[in-house]
């Protein structure tokens, strides 16, 4: 079976075709586009990728509408199957909206609209997204958000921590993210959810390709033939 | 029968836009602002059949996120 993938796209998503261009170029395997109205998912998938953007306008809270739109009953169903599941920026917010990861993404601590490339740590490479890293490796990924503030109890943070899941941090402060959190695992670890857009970082054209070794890692761990 | 819930940031999480328009207070020259807090209040005109548990459940279920908010139903009229 060739990798099967599946990008969501919600009305306001604007990261769903480089997403979808990025899975394909890397694991050569399908990605269906996949409409947030739909109830059900394609059969057989390997991966699901929920992409960057402002789906509904960010109305009420970032990401809070799309996580309880049709599609995202079955996206659930699938993660809670152990389903490999990649939410990114507007994503991240819609997964911890959905309940699939702790905590909340709130406005960046310095009000603005953060755009530009940022140095990360990877602090977790022994994950299903981030194998092909190595432990503390530094990676430049692009961010753009507004909404990016990682927030969580401090009971939360620790629980986090303490089991390996936070996979991704800023080198330097971005946007106010409690311990400068960038990305975290769920307990399952076939969810990642992460402020930086990997996808907007594979062929030098893009300025760098540390985003490739994430969707090679994932597709190296999943051991679907490309 | 109209409600109003007022969803509101919990104690302890930083706001910043709170912060902003507490700033922009001061640049006007208001004097005295010990701290703002910016929420959100959201007005429902619902069925007057509607009971106080499926109000409750409409907040924790979309109206706030309760990772970071609290919220307060007011039954106006």
């Amino acid at each position: 079976m060739a990798f099967t993938a599946a990008v969501i796209t919600f009305p306001g998503s604007n990261c769903d075709r480089d997403m979808a261009v990025a899975i394909e170029q890397i694991t050569g395997g399908t990605v269906h586009r996949v409409w947030h109205g739909d109830a059900e998912l394609p059969s057989g998938l390997d991966f699901i990728a929920l992409p960057g953007g402002f789906s509904y306008g960010d109305y009420l809270r970032s990401g809070a509408m799309a996580a309880r739109s049709p599609v995202m009953q079955a996206v659930v169903a699938a993660a809670n199957r152990g389903v490999t599941v990649l939410g990114v920026c507007n994503g991240f917010q819609v997964l911890t909206e959905a309940g699939l990861l702790p905590g909340a993404l709130m406005r960046n601590a310095g009000i603005r609209f953060v755009c530009r490339d940022v140095p990360l740590v990877v602090e977790n490479n022994q994950s299903l997204f981030t194998a092909r890293y190595t432990a503390g490796q530094r990676i430049v990924i692009p961010v753009a958000h507004h909404d990016g503030n990682y927030f969580a109890d401090a009971e939360t943070l620790d629980r986090l921590e303490g089991e390996g899941r936070v996979a991704f941090r800023y080198a330097d402060q971005v946007n106010g993210s409690q311990r400068d959190i960038a990305g975290v695992l769920n307990a399952g670890g076939n969810v990642l959810g992460m402020m930086p857009h990997p996808e907007r970082m594979i062929e030098p054209a893009h300025g760098g390709s540390d985003g490739r070794a994430l969707f090679e890692s994932v597709l190296a761990g999943l051991n679907v033939a490309a | 029968m109209k409600v109003r819930v007022h969803v509101s940031l919990k104690n302890g999480v930083l706001d910043p836009q709170g912060r902003a328009i507490h700033h922009a207070l001061e640049g006007l020259g208001f004097s005295g602002v010990n701290d703002v807090r910016a929420g959100r209040l959201i007005e429902l005109d619902v069925a007057d059949s509607t009971t106080d548990a499926a109000l409750d459940d409409m907040c924790r279920k979309l109206l706030a996120n309760q990772v970071i908010e609290n919220f307060r139903i007011e039954k106006v009229a």
